[in-house]
């Protein structure tokens, strides 16, 4: 099992890092959807279908895709993208939202009690008990998530497109 | 999946074979078996299936259009046995694998080879959670569903590696429209099955065909198209599932009139062949959900033709759907890009989200029974036909009556 678990960790970190170093804008999308498809492979190994599943659907399915519109709708052109920064304004900006998005992540994962209970685990939810939590006690949240991914989505098309007049003046 | 002896012989027969050859091999490796097992019989079946697909289409096709359509292949050293063409798909699958296989000089060469690759891999995993028979499923997930649709979403990925990788303006473009169009079709496709669902209360296949296992006075059977938040439920299926699988009159992406055949430009031979083979797979497991979902999966009609096996009546529905499918391509003329999106996306979407709360209000009324019945369904329907009549009317306002000004 810890086996599958590495192999599983390699895929991800290395299409993760492949999507990084990546020259060509449509490969690093390519590779993202391959990190996604890890995770999904993860929850798989963990013993929950419902995430894996729902996985896949929405972000090998969809998010990719809407990715990849936005590659291919705000580049003209060259698709193997430069990746340098062109401000230290940017720089700035960039150091402080990663810091803030790692420091919220460090204290989800350092706040979590990970001693693992050497009871028995208990059986397995079915997708009726998922369900009915969902939509009942985190009915909440779930909105809540949807908007921020909306958000998230947005703010990436506004940072890629161009500003451009409409006509060059005559 | 536990085999009950009172079943029929036919019932059990391919349960007991499996079972027979499973026994051979030492109890370690039995599980691997198993699945292995499952895996050859989808592939041997649903591969044949395939081939008897294209001889199917193309012999109804000619009829449609007045022609013969193949009747030469027979077979090698009986040439008086021309057995009516049956072995033309043979002969086709030949002649694809002998064809040189061309890649274009400045294709990303391994987008370009991983994309046949990929969409036949994902089209095929779409079988594993069919229920084929009372004790036929390959695999039974609680979220069978959500696998189902998942599996289903790479297609897209595929897709666009193909046109993007082969380098060509006519497959980018084409691959763009496809992904549209598989984008606004997953949501109509989606929504007609979440009623079901929502009924039923459960994501697994095998359950919701068990949930349709029973006859009004023997004959009528509660299959879920019988209802009429299903038989709308239905309709939008079809139509969303013949453009998922973008067969005519959804065959855009390919539309070798216009783009010449659109991300299949640049593939010849086998990978050609791959692809072809993903649309009529990606076509027959929505068949099949199809059927799962709505037309009883497995059930007999009726009580009393109960004695025929599940998993013929499963592939008699099949290849009745896949018959229909081939109809509707004969009759029916390609729409345009801006008519697909606004059916998806002003009439399918509303009318799916309706139908949603129609079935909504029909799990609800359950206890309903007597006078309180015939209200139930007369509300059911009235929430189908209006607003396909009053949407209807708006998005049609303007185009009708035709007048014909010079082909009077």
């Amino acid at each position: 099992m810890t086996f599958a678990l590495l192999l599983i960790a390699l895929v991800l970190l290395g299409s993760a890092a492949a999507a990084m170093l990546s020259r060509n804008l449509i490969h690093s999308a390519l590779l993202l959807v391959g990190a996604w498809a890890g995770i999904a492979a993860f929850y798989l190994w963990a013993g929950a279908e419902f995430v894996a599943f729902a996985q896949v659907l929405v972000y090998v399915g969809a998010v990719s895709m809407v990715v990849l519109f936005a590659v291919l709708l705000t580049r003209q052109g060259a698709t193997a993208a430069p990746v340098e920064f062109d401000s230290y304004q940017r720089l700035v900006g960039s150091l402080i939202a990663a810091g803030g998005v790692g420091g919220v992540l460090l204290g989800a994962i350092f706040g979590t009690p990970l001693d693992v209970p050497a009871a028995p685990s208990p059986a397995a939810l079915t997708v009726r008990q998922l369900g009915l939590q969902l939509m009942g006690q985190h009915g909440a949240a779930l909105l809540i998530v949807g908007v921020i991914l909306t958000v998230a989505l947005l703010g990436a098309i506004v940072i890629a497109a161009v500003d451009q007049p409409e006509d060059p003046a005559p | 999946m536990s085999v009950v002896a009172t079943d029929s012989f036919l019932e059990r027969a391919p349960l007991v074979f499996r079972d027979w050859i499973v026994g051979h091999f030492p109890v370690a490796l039995q599980w691997l078996v198993h699945h292995l097992l499952s895996i050859t019989a989808i592939l041997t079946v649903f591969g044949l299936f395939f081939a008897f697909t294209t001889i199917a289409e193309r012999k109804l096709l000619a009829r449609v259009q007045n022609r013969l359509g193949p009747n030469r292949s027979g077979l090698p050293w009986f040439r008086s046995l021309k057995l009516w063409g049956l072995t033309q798909p043979f002969a086709d699958a030949i002649k694809a694998i002998t064809k040189e296989d061309i890649v274009p000089a400045v294709a990303d060469k391994v987008l370009h080879f991983l994309a046949p690759v990929v969409i036949v891999a994902f089209s095929l995993l779409g079988f594993a959670v069919l229920p084929f028979g009372r004790h036929l499923i390959p695999v039974e997930l609680d979220a069978a569903i959500l696998y189902f649709f998942a599996a289903g979403t790479a297609t897209e990925l595929a897709i666009f590696m193909a046109g993007w990788g082969s380098r060509n303006k006519y497959s980018l473009l084409a691959a763009m429209r496809a992904l549209a169009q598989l984008i606004s079709y997953e949501l109509p496709l989606i929504l007609s099955v979440v009623p079901v669902i929502l009924v039923t209360g459960t994501l697994s296949t095998g359950k919701i065909v068990l949930d349709q296992g029973f006859w009004t006075w023997g004959f009528l059977p509660h299959w879920h198209v019988f209802t009429p938040w299903g038989f709308a439920g239905f309709l939008i299926f079809l139509v969303a599932a013949l453009a998922e699988s973008n067969r005519s009159p959804f065959d855009l992406p390919e539309a070798e009139s216009e783009l010449i055949a659109g991300h299949l430009t640049e593939y010849s031979g086998f990978k050609y062949a791959l692809f072809f083979m993903a649309e009529y797979f990606g076509l027959t497991a929505l068949s099949g959900l199809g059927i799962t979902v709505f037309l009883g999966g497995w059930q007999a009609p009726c009580a009393f033709l109960e004695f025929i096996p599940s998993w013929l009546w499963f592939m008699g529905k099949l290849a009745g759907m896949i018959v229909f499918f081939i109809w509707i391509r004969g009759t029916l003329l390609r729409l345009r890009i801006d008519q697909l999106t606004r059916l998806s996306w002003q009439f399918l979407v509303p009318l799916a989200l309706l139908n949603l709360g129609n079935a909504a209000f029909w799990s609800l009324t359950s206890g309903w029974t007597g006078p309180l019945a015939f209200a139930r369904w007369g509300i059911s329907v009235a929430i189908v036909i209006v607003p396909f009549l009053l949407l209807g009317r708006r998005l049609t306002a303007g185009y009708a009556p035709r007048t014909y000004r010079y082909a009077a």
